[in-house]
């Protein structure tokens, strides 16, 4: 597989909200609005990229029984690197998507690629991977929430385009199962048709 | 008093699942069969109590003390992830029964991020019953994560219940498996909603 | 690439322990790093909401804390060549989706300056629009002494946000309690007012960065 492909793969293909279904709970806790879900989703790309190359780097060396607990730590402490710069840099961020910061450790999509890809490929087809599939979370991410926020908000990108409220139930918790359920739908027959 | 509010709070107001958002992915994944949704329920309330109590005195007796908070991720899944094992190795050894029941789905809970969130939420966030905000003490910690890993259970099994019931029926080819699933959450937040305001 | 290294106990823990010790060492390094600038952007934070809500002073203002009804409340003086000008006091109360942190300008004459929302979890689009002016600027120049602080439904002078009685409550609630511990501040400040001038302005700056960082 080309670098291209690796990179591009996540869109569609691979995509690991809409056709995976990994990394739920960030997708849809943190997609009250477009912006904070983009965040959300450079905040992963961020941690899997660099995980993805530092586990590639040392796979070779990781004897294989104890290879799931030296990625977590290795993942976690990367996350970690990444609440202290953003607690520094941007902290309005950081704040705004609290504890889903340091869950980043217990996304599946992270281990999952990991396990996946990164230990049995090389740090520059890893790190593609990572910035691939990474996108692909973002874009599926700020999709979300830009869903959420036209619906529930009247506003795109924290652009208001009407006076008064939307639909708020979409920026509440059963408006997140809710969009993503016909997100999902919609990227089934999409994907469906280009198949045929 | 105190200790109802918080019960009440963390399985009805802000239930885990459904309002909280963690630990999606065991409820969509192993929420097919009601007893498997039992099952998971009984392994992730074991784990939250437990892993909230050991985080919790490792925060307060080793972290701060030795002023390395930022340390307390790596710390705290690492601690999660030695505590799965050795509730897998004594479960198997004490309770055969038992571990024939929750077995299987203990390696699953390390990367349930409910149990790293109520660890991480008791010693970051404040919490307010009626009165002034504050910190939980050990307590109180206990029992929120008690309560919280209970209504994990609660939506868990109500929505495997569900489940259960829509696999009976026909449902439009797009929306099979997770999409049909996610309209069932939706439903079961709004219901949720409901209890908003009752502490 | 293959997994060319065979698991025994003496290379797994060796290895686990190696992993640790290099991530530690690693986290370190960028806390190091990264101390400074986010002591400062928690400082630049207080300042920014301490500025919001009371009028133009000079310096830093000065963190203390004071002990009302067996609650401890911290506040910051601030000070306009000299004279304390007004004083910024943190209270809370318990909204719909828990607790609200308000931060409430008071000027020396008892009138509230302006408040600011420091934390609340309220209702997106219900609870959550006191952070919006159309509420919040209710209390600019509110004076205490003739309006009452609570909602009309309550008697009060305060309109409630259409839909969120609770969280107008709240917010109000934390306004009057501010005023409170107002009057406890100056009550203490005329009870030694020898003995206490300016003595902490100099330190209290340094200890507002250590209190604010969470």
């Amino acid at each position: 597989m080309g670098k291209i492909q690796l990179i591009t793969k996540g869109f569609v293909k691979e995509n690991p909200t809409f056709s995976l279904l990994l990394g739920m709970c960030p997708t849809l806790a943190t997609t009250t609005s477009a912006i904070n879900g983009m965040s959300m989703g450079l905040a992963t790309v961020f941690v899997l990229v660099l995980s993805n190359m530092a586990i590639s780097a040392t796979a070779p060396y990781i004897p294989d029984k104890v290879r799931i607990p030296a990625y977590i730590v290795i993942i976690a402490a990367f996350v970690t690197i990444l609440q202290l710069v953003m607690q520094a840099f941007t902290p309005d961020i950081y704040e705004t998507l609290g504890l889903f910061i340091p869950l980043i450790v217990v996304n599946c999509i992270v281990l999952g690629r990991a396990e996946a890809f990164a230990n049995k490929n090389s740090v520059v087809d890893s790190a593609c991977d990572g910035i691939g599939i990474g996108i692909g979370f973002t874009f599926a991410l700020t999709l979300l929430g830009l869903v959420r926020e036209i619906l529930g908000s009247g506003s795109a990108f924290g652009y208001k385009f009407i006076t008064g409220d939307g639909i708020l139930v979409f920026v509440l918790a059963p408006g997140a199962f809710m969009a993503l359920a016909y997100l999902i739908v919609l990227f089934k027959k999409v994907t469906a048709k280009k198949g045929e | 008093m105190e200790y109802i509010l918080i019960i009440i709070s963390a399985i009805f107001v802000n239930n885990i699942l459904l309002s909280q958002f963690m630990g999606i992915c065991p409820f969509l994944g192993v929420s097919n069969k009601l007893s498997t949704a039992v099952g998971m329920s009984g392994a992730v309330c074991f784990v939250i109590t437990l892993a909230t109590l050991v985080t919790y005195l490792f925060q307060y007796y080793v972290l701060v003390p030795l002023h390395i908070e930022f340390m307390q991720t790596i710390a705290f899944i690492l601690i999660i992830a030695a505590l799965v094992q050795m509730v897998e190795i004594v479960l198997k050894k004490v309770s055969p029964a038992l571990y024939q029941a929750l077995g299987i789905f203990l390696p699953l809970i390390t990367t349930n991020c409910a149990v790293l969130g109520v660890a991480l939420m008791v010693v970051t966030n404040e919490f307010s019953y009626g009165g002034e905000p504050h910190m939980l003490n050990l307590a109180e910690s206990i029992v929120f994560a008690f309560a919280t890993s209970l209504g994990f259970g609660l939506a868990m099994i109500l929505f495997a219940g569900l489940r259960e019931q829509i696999a009976l029926n026909k449902v439009p080819k797009p929306f099979q498996g997770i999409p049909i699933a996610l309209v069932t959450a939706s439903i079961l937040a709004m219901a949720f909603m409901g209890f908003s305001g009752l502490v | 690439m293959t997994m060319a290294v065979q698991s025994s106990f003496k290379n797994m823990t060796l290895c686990l322990f190696a992993v640790c010790i290099v991530s530690s060492a690693l986290l370190a390094a960028v806390y190091a790093v990264t101390k400074e600038p986010i002591e400062a952007a928690n400082h630049a934070k207080t300042i920014n909401a301490i500025a919001q809500v009371v009028p133009e002073f000079e310096g830093d203002p000065a963190l203390s804390t004071i002990e009302v009804g067996g609650k401890e409340y911290s506040y910051y003086t601030v000070s306009k060549a000299g004279e304390p000008v007004g004083y910024a006091i943190t209270s809370s109360a318990t909204g719909y989706g828990g607790a609200v942190t308000l931060m409430v300008g008071i000027t020396s004459d008892r009138v509230i300056y302006n408040t600011t929302v420091l934390s609340q979890a309220e209702t997106p689009g219900l609870g959550a629009k006191c952070t919006e002016p159309e509420f919040a600027d209710q209390f600019k120049g509110f004076n205490p002494a003739r309006k009452k602080l609570s909602v009309k439904k309550d008697g009060g002078d305060i309109d409630a946000i259409t839909a969120s009685t609770i969280t107008s409550r709240a917010y109000a609630k934390a306004v009057e309690t501010a005023v409170t511990v107002f009057d406890s501040i100056t009550a203490a400040n005329t009870a030694d007012v020898d003995a206490a001038s300016g003595a902490t302005s100099e330190c209290g700056g340094q200890e507002a960065e250590n209190q604010e960082t969470k």
